[in-house]
């Protein structure tokens, strides 16, 4: 099982958080903040696994991670899902991400955070991985992206934020 | 207004750096503005903005009721964004959660597969034990869909629905392996993923799926499948040896040919956003996966064929040692080595040295790995080697987390298995008294607990112990860090208890003493203050019975006169305990002094305080003592008093408490007088008591000697000590006196063996020559007696006490083999979902809204039942009093009508005509729900019984209009044999008020008592709920007609009977019998039983072959018993009852049921 899902920047500032336990909103900026702290002091040339979170977890869960430019991308998980098996999982969520938005950045994430997480819920259900295949993800993604345009909107600034 | 979007407000949230919180609260200001307005898009808008601000840490409960106004949207877009809002923010204890239920369900039987999805990723999210148990069966439904998509996720989230009710695992499980064998390999996945999930927690019950798993894992190809199942493989081998040699073959071509896609590794950590394609990654994790499956396999086959297996180690070190430039595989590796470790020790043991190695690892998380591997790797060779390793490690370490976590390992590798591996007590004195020289950790309390625990029980080490605790006593380092909380003073806490309960040991009493009375003692906390003062008296008066014994009465009295100069400075202590022993000790030492001065010898009876030795118990004792035949914990000693008596009783007692009190804080000599009037009132009373023994007459007159606190010579003590602890043997020394003494053992031993084979004959040659010594060899240094902590006489020895018992998991250990009973059926039956556009009512509303009034509001009232779990048979003589704990009763009514917001369209009359025949659920037609009809209005109906006589009708209201409906009022037209009681004072004809209203798309529950006369016959009660419904274009005041019809098997409860009450009560011979026979019944027999125990609330007593009895009973206390047979296309059911008419009314009932079978 996921338990929780994170993204920050290189500052701790959270870009998404999906927590399938429940927790007040006070414990998830602390859980927030810890992890930061946990996997910003690590070295770029160390392993992407991390065990000791206080706050999420305990000793059964570990994190995994990994830092693409200046974002990271952290899973906190369970003995029961692989390790190389998550860090792969992290590879196919930014290759969706990258997909979708065309040529990713941290702006599309601070901007879309809706759409991140509408993507994020076609690979991960309630803390279980759902689909790892990459095209059937884009394809589910697109056919909900033409299904919400097909609905009018009335208030939808024609803007486009990037 | 204008209306700010998303991306606006985190534009506006980046402008605003400086007053970032204040812009936000501005910014939720607008945002409540925006959810009062009635645009559905202006509050989706809303409630996105809010699912922002939530990930920045603001509570958004408060806007958890617009969140489901925009669940319940009909587009899509505004659906996505309510229930994306739902599941960061809802949790069980949000109340309006069950509110949800029903816009759930019709999201659920969506004709849009993204409706459904939408909804199904939502509740996985927010799924409460309620939704779980309302919405198993819709899941369910819909793990058969057409569309994978759905499937998928509906297979998924039953994991999830198991965890919150794990009744629905039993009927579920089928299904869920069904879909193992999907043709989409999505599904498939999801299948195997959740049965994962299960086994991982309660293995041995899915055992009998491994030859499905043996075949998906030669089949699939799918890296994700194959990790789970092989994982899967992990967990059950270890259950089924037999396994194990059939995975063998298939294990090893998977890592052949999964090595073979394997691109090289790359370095981790790289910067860039897309890199290569994923495949090398998981087709790693795969191998990996698979290798370390093998492994344990290949282990257990060893150990079960006996044969010694060190190919094991072999394979694993490639993958730590080969590869150093990838931290990745270091750390996966050292995982695989600690999960070899359990079953394999020895193969993991050569690798000692690299192990060790890893722990300069500049990666803290390789490092933490390496100690968690040397906790299983210690023995009692190398223990002293490995903690002299950690021990240097200690000293390097950077930052504290580490370096407490060294620590903590440190302790815990030495003292598993009860010492097992600690050859040497004084060596390990001697790294605990080490480890106190740690500054800034948090676990002082651990050491003491150590310190403690080994001074105990090992008694041949309390002589060195003492030794060394009274030299911490001495020394002032840990004095200096007494500020911190746990921090390593607690030592002190250990080192004075030591020192005082063995004081016989201490070879300079009076020094230790002196070093326990300082004046810097008072900085320690409370708690250790006063173990202090209490180890001070024993040390005293251990120090007395000394010197009385060499006859040194003036050192004895000088000794008294220490006690009484510096006891008065904790007698000043803040801290309470501190405060109260002093005070009493300080008394009793002044007594003893009175007591020198008359050359009284003491030391004897002070010696008698602290008689007896303590022995060490263990924490689960007091648990385990078996409670006595025949007591009863939970019955009163004495009747607890009336309310009202203990009403008055409480003040009083208060005050009375608060005055004992008082004293006690005040000074003592302020109320010397109000004492001394006492005591002498005391005296006049005691000497007036016939029965009261007096004391031998003794010199009473300490309180006039109390000194004030002025007058406590204060003496300056130099405390000018070395940091570096004098006197203090390292532990290095021991390791080498222990390695000295081993050779020397060794020696002696050989000598001895050399011995005794010159004296054998040479022919026979032994392994003597042994280049290593086994354990057993070491003998341990001292002669130790690890005293086991005591456990009461006939103790459980049960484990159960290990488990948790709130752990969720355990709930599913659930034998998944045995064919399911009646009783498991899933609550909410399969009716509720096929029941369906049969519904001729639906179509009426629809031609109406296309032809007329496009815009009209529409309400459709159906109604639904509900069947609820009955419990047993409430007895009847209970109170008369309505009782909160009702029993849930099965009842049905049906709503119907419909009508327009101006007037009751034609044909409504007639819908509300047709009663539902209870217990035959399935052929109760419904109006679709949600589909492409107009949202009606639903009542969900469902009875409790109450009393004997009466039954609780449940009536849910779901408002499925657009408007508010205020003013509910529900009037019911009494039968003569049933009643509605209604509140005193109101007539016949009044309605009685819905205490709620309710907005769109929302439901409740009202709760109604009707009162029978007799059961004997099904009852119909016509009723009219009015209202008022308010919407933008104003009110209008409407009516709605229902009727509820009581079925007669809705009177009988479900009650177990055994099959000797039964056979009796047939005997008796006072039951009325009466049988009816039904043709043309194709259904199992087995379903044709829960089909009568589900709609007509009976119970199986027996079931021979194709005949079975059953027995229920009613509200009223009837028997009924049933015969049922089953022939070749027919079921006969004889039945008898104490009450004819009832028996042959329900055989009706049964009839019509079983017609339809």
């Amino acid at each position: 099982m996921i338990k929780a899902i994170l993204i920050f920047n290189n500052h701790g500032k959270p870009r998404l958080s999906k927590f399938y336990q429940p927790y007040s909103e006070d414990t998830q900026q602390q859980i927030i903040r810890e992890t930061f702290h946990l996997v910003s002091k690590r070295d770029e040339n160390v392993c992407n696994f991390l065990e000791g979170g206080l706050l999420i977890g305990g000793s059964d869960n570990k994190l995994i991670y990994r830092h693409y430019a200046t974002l990271y991308f952290v899973f906190c998980v369970d003995s029961s899902e692989s390790e190389l098996g998550i860090l792969d999982l992290i590879q196919v969520f930014v290759e969706t991400l990258d997909k979708c938005f065309e040529n990713v950045c941290e702006l599309d994430l601070i901007f879309h955070v809706d759409k991140v997480h509408n993507i994020l819920a076609e690979m991960v259900m309630g803390g279980m991985v759902l689909e790892t295949n990459m095209n059937e993800i884009v394809t589910q993604i697109d056919a909900q992206n033409k299904l919400e345009k097909s609905e009018t909107f009335i208030f939808q600034s024609p803007r486009q934020d990037r | 207004m204008e209306v700010v979007n998303l991306q606006d407000l985190v534009r506006g949230i980046r402008n605003h750096k400086e007053d970032e919180a204040k812009y936000i609260s501005q910014c939720i200001d607008e945002i409540k503005q925006e959810l009062k307005q009635d645009n559905i898009a202006v509050k989706a808008n809303a409630v996105c903005k809010l699912t922002y601000l939530q990930m920045l840490g603001y509570d958004i409960s408060w806007a958890a009721f617009n969140i489901i106004e925009v669940m319940s949207a009909s587009k899509f877009t505004f659906k996505r964004i309510g229930y994306l809002a739902a599941s960061q923010s809802f949790h069980e204890g949000t109340d309006v959660i069950m509110l949800t239920t029903n816009q759930i369900r019709k999201d659920l039987s969506s004709p849009s597969q993204y409706d459904t999805g939408v909804a199904l990723t939502g509740l996985s999210c927010f799924v409460t034990p309620d939704l779980a148990r309302d919405l198993a069966n819709d899941i369910m439904t819909l793990m058969s869909h057409t569309k994978p998509y759905i499937r998928k996720k509906a297979v998924l989230i039953m994991y999830k629905v198991f965890l919150k009710y794990p009744e629905s695992l039993r009927p579920a499980f089928p299904r869920l392996k069904e879909k193992l064998e999907d043709p989409d390999p999505g599904v498939q996945s999801a299948a195997v993923n959740v049965i994962c999930e299960l086994a991982r927690r309660n293995p041995k019950n899915y055992l009998s799926l491994a030859p499905l798993f043996f075949k998906l894992m030669t089949s699939s190809t799918n890296n994700w499948v194959l990790i789970k199942i092989i994982k899967l493989f992990g967990a059950l081998t270890p259950l089924e040896p037999r396994l194990g040699k059939k995975l063998i073959e298939p294990l090893t071509n998977l890592i052949h040919s999964g090595i073979s896609v394997l691109p090289p590794i790359p370095a981790p950590g790289e910067g860039v956003l897309v890199p290569r394609g994923p495949e090398w990654v998981s087709a790693l994790a795969m191998v990996l996966t698979a290798v370390l499956t093998k492994l344990s396999v290949a282990v257990l086959i060893s150990l079960s064929s006996g044969m010694p297996n060190h190919s094991a180690s072999i394979q694993v070190r490639p993958s730590l040692g080969g590869d150093h430039g990838v931290p990745h595989l270091k750390y996966l590796g050292l995982l695989a080595m600690s999960k070899i470790l359990k079953t394999h020790p020895k193969s993991v043991q050569s690798h000692k040295d690299l192990i060790l190695q890893c722990l300069d690892d500049k990666d803290e998380s390789i490092r933490l790995r390496a100690l968690d591997l040397l906790y299983g790797m210690v023995s009692k060779k190398n223990l002293m080697e490995i903690v002299k390793k950690l021990m240097t490690h200690v000293d390097k370490a950077e930052g504290t987390t580490y370096r407490d976590e060294l620590l903590t390992k440190i302790i815990d590798i030495c003292s598993q298995s009860n010492y097992q591996y600690i050859t040497n007590f004084e060596w390990y004195i001697s790294i605990l008294v080490e480890l106190t020289r740690l500054e800034g950790t948090r676990h002082g309390h651990l050491i003491a607990a150590q310190m403690l625990d080994v001074a105990i029980r090992v008694k041949a080490i309390r002589k060195f112990a003492v030794s060394q605790m009274s030299a911490l006593l001495d020394s002032a380092h840990l004095l200096a860090s007494s500020t911190q909380r746990n921090g390593i003073c607690e030592v002190l806490y250990a080192a004075a208890w030591i020192c005082g309960e063995f004081s016989e040991h201490l070879q300079e009493p009076h020094h230790t003493l002196e070093a326990m009375l300082r004046p810097r003692v008072t900085t320690l906390p409370g708690h250790i203050q006063a173990v202090y003062v209490q180890n001070v008296v024993k040390l005293y008066a251990s120090i007395l019975q000394q010197k009385e014994q060499a006859g040194e009465a003036e050192g004895a009295q000088a000794v008294t006169q220490l006690m009484v100069d510096r006891l008065p400075q904790f007698v000043q202590s803040a801290d309470l305990e501190v405060q109260e022993r002093a005070s009493c000790i300080l008394q009793l030492v002044k007594h003893i002094q009175k007591l020198q001065a008359k050359d009284v010898p003491v030391a004897e009876e002070v010696s008698a305080l602290f008689a007896g030795e303590l022995n060490p118990v263990a924490p689960k004792a007091q648990k385990k003592v078996p409670v006595p035949e025949g007591l009863d914990l939970d019955a009163w000693i004495n009747e607890p008093l009336s309310d009202s008596e203990s009403e008055d009783e409480r003040p009083r007692a208060v005050f009375h408490e608060e005055e004992q009190r008082r004293p006690k804080h005040r000074p003592s000599e302020a109320d010397e007088e109000e004492l001394a009037r006492r005591r002498e009132a005391r005296k006049q009373e005691q000497a007036n008591n016939p029965f009261y023994i007096k004391s031998s007459p003794s010199p009473q007159k300490r309180y006039q000697d109390t000194p004030g606190v002025e007058h406590i010579p204060v003496v300056q003590i130099d405390l000018s000590v070395p940091l570096k602890v004098p006197g203090l043997p390292m532990s290095d020394q021991y390791v080498k006196l222990e390695e000295e003494r081993r050779h020397r053992q060794k020696l002696e031993k050989d000598k001895r063996r050399k011995k005794r084979k010159e004296k054998e004959k040479k022919g026979k040659r032994r392994h003597s020559s042994l280049p290593t010594e086994s354990d057993e060899d070491i003998a341990p240094a001292q002669q130790v007696d690890i005293v086991t902590e005591e456990m009461p006489e006939n103790a459980l020895p049960s484990d159960e006490d290990d488990k948790d018992p709130n752990d969720p998991y355990r709930a599913l250990d659930i034998d998944l083999d045995k064919p399911l009973a009646d009783s498991e059926k899933l609550p909410i039956q399969k009716h509720r979902n096929t029941e369906t556009s049969k519904s001729p009512e639906k179509d009426v509303p629809m031609v109406e809204k296309k032809s007329k009034k496009p815009k009209k509001k529409e309400k459709k009232h159906k109604q639904k039942e509900r069947d609820k779990e009955k419990k047993k048979e409430k007895e009847k003589k209970k109170s008369p009093k309505p009782k909160k704990k009702k029993h849930r009763k099965e009842k049905e009514e049906r709503t119907k009508g419909k009508k327009k917001s101006k007037k009751q369209p034609p044909g409504s009359e007639e819908a509300a005509g047709e009663p539902v025949q209870n217990g035959a659920p399935e052929e109760e037609q419904l109006p679709v729900r949600g589909t492409s009809a107009p949202p009606p209005r639903t009542c969900d109906i469902r009875g409790s019984l109450q009393e004997d006589s009466q039954v609780t009708v449940a009536i849910v209201l779901e408002n499925r209009s657009s408007s508010i409906l205020k003013g509910m009022e529900l009037s019911v037209l009494d039968s003569l044999n049933a009643r509605m009681a209604r509140p005193q004072g109101s007539s016949v004809h009044d309605g009685v008020p819905v205490p709620f209203q309710l907005p769109p798309g929302v439901s409740n529950e009202a709760q109604y008592v009707f009162t029978i006369q007799s059961i004997v016959m099904a009852q119909k009660l016509k009723g009219t709920l009015s209202f008022i419904a308010k919407n933008d274009e104003g009110a209008t005041h409407e009516k709605l007609d229902f009727r509820l019809h009581f079925s007669c098997s809705s009177y009988l409860i479900t009650t177990p009977c055994y099959s000797d009450a039964f056979a009796k009560l047939l005997e008796s011979g006072d039951l009325s019998m009466s049988s009816i026979k039904v043709d043309g019944i194709r259904m199992s027999f087995q379903n044709l039983l829960a089909k009568i125990c589900f709609h007509h609330h009976f119970s199986v007593v027996e079931r021979v072959d194709s005949c079975a009895s059953m027995y229920s009973r009613s509200i009223q206390g009837h028997h009924v018993c049933l015969l049922v047979k089953k022939g070749e296309n027919s079921v006969s059911v004889d039945g008898k009852c104490s009450d004819s008419t009832l028996l042959s009314n329900l055989l009706e009932e049964m009839k019509a049921t079983l017609a339809k079978c």
